[in-house]
């Protein structure tokens, strides 16, 4: 009598079971998309000295609580707050910034590791407000920092990239070019045009 | 004659679906990798504000999250004004150097100073409750924030 070979397992169910996790997997995937604007806060002093800082050196933001803005005393739309801060920081006042394309102004800025933006708000400010105008300022710094990265990095190997795509760059582990200089040009931008951003309670 | 006609008729064979499975595995597979679960049931209502320069929250330091809104449909037990939102349940403002303390706990020596706290507010929350929270992080000494926003044009916010 011939062996008789052993039955085959049915499979057509395989994709019932595949197609159950698939649908429970799909249900539950929020595809992680998180990203904002990082701040550090300031630590809290015991003893707060008071450090003299110049009036000319400070950019004042203040929104108040029925989301206006006032920029350094005057009404300011928030459309027009990227540019002044952008001249505010470039400024260059006493001649030692030698990246600086500012008026040279004497009354502003004196040099853009000098320059604070102090932003103040109001309880009653609107949290999206608050983000438009971090957004705004966070914008002015980069707009700088990407216009020195274009400078710097033509000289030193990374040509046509600005901060964002030098920061990208880095980040990313396929990136092929030498990732110790590039760090190197990054932290002479950061120090170059630190950002100063002060939040007033 | 009639050894050599087909056996079979000559209707159209069925499509054969031995690869069916392989194909429903493959995106099992991709989907099992991307998911995250989520971590937090939301009782209140969390629509993000919107800002173009954002950076990326590096998910190779720790995360914690803190939420705030006015109540969600369903929870307006709780009132109309904005509140907090720590784990699973709503919080006081006082709640949050414990709650930091504890996320603190199950994590790595070496990662403490590295945790970093996402804002996760509302867009008609105000001022006043995210200044609180700062504060409280502040004495939490977590000074490591991210407000978290959506990517998009930040002036359409004020719409």
């Amino acid at each position: 009598m011939a062996k008789r070979s052993a039955p085959e397992v049915n499979a057509g169910s395989m994709a019932d079971i595949a197609f159950l996790l698939l649908i429970f997997f799909l249900v539950t995937t929020t595809i992680p998309k998180d990203s904002g604007i990082t701040r550090k806060l300031p630590p809290i002093e015991e003893n707060d000295q008071d450090v003299v800082i110049k009036e000319k050196n400070i950019f004042t933001v203040l929104l108040n609580g029925k989301d206006q803005l006032l920029v350094e005393d005057e009404l300011m739309e928030i459309d027009d707050l990227r540019q002044a801060a952008v001249k505010f920081l470039d400024n260059g006042g006493d001649g030692t910034c030698t990246y600086c394309r500012g008026a040279k102004d004497p009354k502003s800025s004196d040099n853009p590791d000098k320059a604070i933006i102090s932003l103040k708000n109001d309880r009653q400010t609107s949290y999206a407000a608050y983000i438009t105008v971090q957004n705004e300022l966070v914008a002015a710094y980069n707009e700088l920092r990407n216009r020195r990265a274009l400078e710097i990095g033509s000289k030193k190997g990374f040509p046509d990239m600005d901060f964002i795509a030098m920061e990208k760059a880095y980040d990313d582990v396929k990136f092929s070019g030498n990732r110790a200089k590039l760090k190197e040009v990054i932290e002479q931008i950061k120090i170059e045009i630190p950002q100063k951003l002060s939040e007033v309670e | 004659m009639s050894k050599f006609k087909s056996k079979k008729d000559n209707s159209l064979p069925a499509v054969n679906t031995a690869s069916l499975p392989d194909i429903v595995f493959m995106l099992l597979f991709f989907f099992m990798v991307v998911t995250v679960m989520r971590e937090d049931n939301l009782l209140i209502e969390n629509r993000l504000p919107q800002a173009d320069q954002v950076e990326k929250l590096d998910k190779k330091y720790p995360i914690s999250y803190i939420y705030a809104g006015k109540p969600a449909k369903g929870y307006e037990k709780f009132g109309t004004e904005a509140r907090l939102q720590l784990n699973d349940k709503l919080a006081e403002i006082s709640e949050i150097q414990a709650f930091i303390n504890a996320e603190r706990a199950a994590l790595r020596e070496e990662l403490i100073p590295k945790l970093t706290v996402s804002l996760k507010v509302d867009k008609e929350a105000n001022m006043g409750i995210v200044g609180d929270i700062k504060q409280e992080l502040r004495k939490a000494s977590a000074f490591r924030i991210n407000y978290t926003t959506a990517t998009g044009d930040a002036k359409s916010n004020l719409d």
